[in-house]
């Protein structure tokens, strides 16, 4: 079973309520799909036992056979290629590694490179398997890196994985091929804005989904009241204290700094376990 | 005119709050959101909308099935996992047109699709060009470009002197699309290990990129030493400590009641952002 941990809005606390959950869970494989900004590590302090580059290919033009026609720039719809004063140049950051350009060259003389964009680690935290990536500041795409964080992941674990904030591409790859999407949110119009976009991204992935209100309080409301007119339950509130983000912003888990959390962890898992089911 | 545009690396930590409160100081402003898969600068300033229109992405193949002649071509040259059975994914497909160049049957035409809609409104602080991603919809760098050029536009109209622009957290392409050709970078971070972290990645992308920037470390008083420890880091990164804003109930509130901070309280937390904008607009000028 996989449980993505998603939210829409940024700092809702997904990384906090994923980490719980792993922690409080037997068996359990954790990967942090959030390559852009991966923070996982901080909390959990895994031995890494591997790191695998995650390249792109990327185009590289032979310029004895180049004849300067500019068939390949033509044909790139991302602008990875031009023409310019005698050469053709590459624009690695913009290349989508398609391979178009290879085909569209009368000449054969685009050939194609590797090109290193980041790493996944693969880790454990005692019983804990751990998965991270990494995506090289100055690169724009880590959708590659979390498909390669997916393809590594073990079948036989309940597996969770924390994805970036948004609903951008690496998120749908974090949601689709999930058993459930648990949206962590708070309670402001910021929270319910965002949720709203995640809950959309969810539905029209046909992956179930629950939500987490996080920094919980009196205008609880606000979320409470979309989440019943969608049908989607809210399956844990934790409130707004101090305390909770004294704790985080010293490093400590939920579960560490506040270990009655776990059974309620473990509870919200047989909840998620019954939703999925059905 | 001068672009200034507020990051932050980790999500959560008070950018939007920010830039709706310097939207609000600042007077002659025109503003725009480019975190166009979770926009919310739209919450706090009331646009009435002036102007829509749809923003097309990226194409989308299309698979004439009667012209096809099943060789599967198309699904071999595909990077994406995007065709099976010549059928395509519309989630999975890039729209980068390889299939259509490669089908011997020219059974495949690329299509413009609707990934978002762009906004141009009108707020008591100034005109605001904000978007929206559609769900499942790709492309968001594209559509930050697309929101930039249109904000620029406006502004210049408006015969605006600053550009105020709202970012996205993370370090990927919606980020990189908005820090090209601004005058400085705005991180506004918070103290605690993610914070530091994620601060230092941002920082390298702005330097990568040859932007000026400037730090401001959101509800410090929640760890003092972790928030000396992420002013430290951002010194040691070549970027300018501009400020710090303490912890206060008065922020959410602000939010909830959708009005920019300074208009809503004169507490310390609209306090320390005013004087924040004081210094950040003596480095613009």
């Amino acid at each position: 079973m996989r449980i993505a941990v998603a939210s829409g809005k940024g700092g809702t606390g997904k990384t906090t309520v994923a980490i719980g959950l792993a922690l409080s869970l037997p068996n359990v494989q954790f990967i942090d799909a959030d390559a852009e900004e991966p923070n996982a590590h901080l909390f959990l302090h895994p031995v890494v036992h591997e790191a695998i580059p995650v390249c792109m290919t990327v185009p590289e033009i032979d310029s004895v056979g180049c004849t300067l026609c500019g068939a390949c720039a033509e044909f790139c719809r991302f602008n990875a290629l031009a023409v310019v004063g005698g050469e053709v140049l590459v624009f690695p950051e913009l290349c989508h590694g398609c391979g178009g350009c290879v085909y569209a060259c009368p000449q054969g003389a685009v050939r194609e490179k590797q090109r290193q964009i980041g790493e996944v680690r693969i880790g454990a935290v005692a019983e804990m398997c751990f998965i991270d990536g990494r995506l090289r500041p100055g690169e724009p795409s880590a959708v590659q890196i979390v498909r390669e964080e997916i393809r590594r992941a073990r079948s036989d674990r309940t597996t969770i994985i924390d994805a970036p904030p948004g609903t951008a591409c690496a998120v749908q790859e974090v949601i689709a091929g999930s058993d459930f999407c648990l949206l962590v949110t708070e309670p402001t119009p910021f929270g319910l804005h965002d949720l709203r976009m995640a809950l959309d991204l969810a539905a029209e992935l046909g992956v179930p989904a629950g939500v987490v209100i996080n920094r919980s309080g009196p205008r609880d409301s606000i979320i409470e009241g979309e989440c019943q007119s969608r049908g989607v339950p809210v399956m844990l509130r934790i409130p707004l204290d101090r305390r909770i983000a004294e704790a985080y912003s010293r490093g400590e888990t939920l579960v560490g700094a506040f270990p009655e959390y776990a059974e309620r962890l473990r509870e919200l898992h047989r909840a998620i376990h019954t939703r999925a089911a059905a | 005119m001068k672009e200034l545009l507020v990051i932050s690396g980790k999500g959560g930590t008070g950018k939007t709050t920010v830039v709706g409160s310097f939207a609000a100081l600042a007077r002659d402003a025109a503003l725009a959101d480019a975190d166009v898969d979770a926009p919310n600068l739209h919450l706090l300033l009331a646009p009435q909308i002036r102007e829509e229109r749809p923003y097309s992405g990226a194409e989308l193949a299309a698979v004439d099935e009667d012209a096809c002649t099943r060789c599967g071509r198309c699904e071999e040259v595909c990077r994406f996992a995007a065709v099976r059975g010549h059928q395509v994914d519309a989630r999975r497909c890039e729209g980068c047109g390889v299939c259509a160049l490669v089908c011997p049957a020219g059974a495949i035409t690329m299509r413009p699709q609707t990934s978002g809609r762009i906004f141009v409104s009108d707020t008591r602080y100034g005109p605001l060009t904000h978007a929206r991603l559609l769900a499942g919809a790709e492309a968001t760098g594209r559509l930050v470009t697309e929101v930039r050029r249109l904000a620029r536009q406006t502004a210049d109209r408006a015969g605006a002197h600053l550009l105020l622009t709202d970012g996205s957290p993370g370090i990927g392409c919606p980020v990189i699309a908005s820090l090209a050709g601004v005058d400085a970078a705005l991180v506004v971070t918070e103290p605690s290990p993610s914070g530091i972290h994620d601060l230092q990645r941002v920082l390298q992308v702005a330097a990568h990129f040859r932007v000026p920037a400037a730090v401001c470390v959101n509800k410090w008083d929640i760890n003092p030493e972790v928030a000396d420890q992420a002013a430290e880091c951002a010194r040691s990164a070549g970027a300018c400590v501009l400020g710090r804003v303490p912890f206060d109930e008065a922020v959410s509130a602000a939010i909830s009641e959708g009005i920019p901070l300074v208009e809503a309280s004169t507490g310390p937390a609209a306090r320390a952002v005013e004087a924040l904008w004081d210094r950040m607009a003596r480095e613009l000028a």
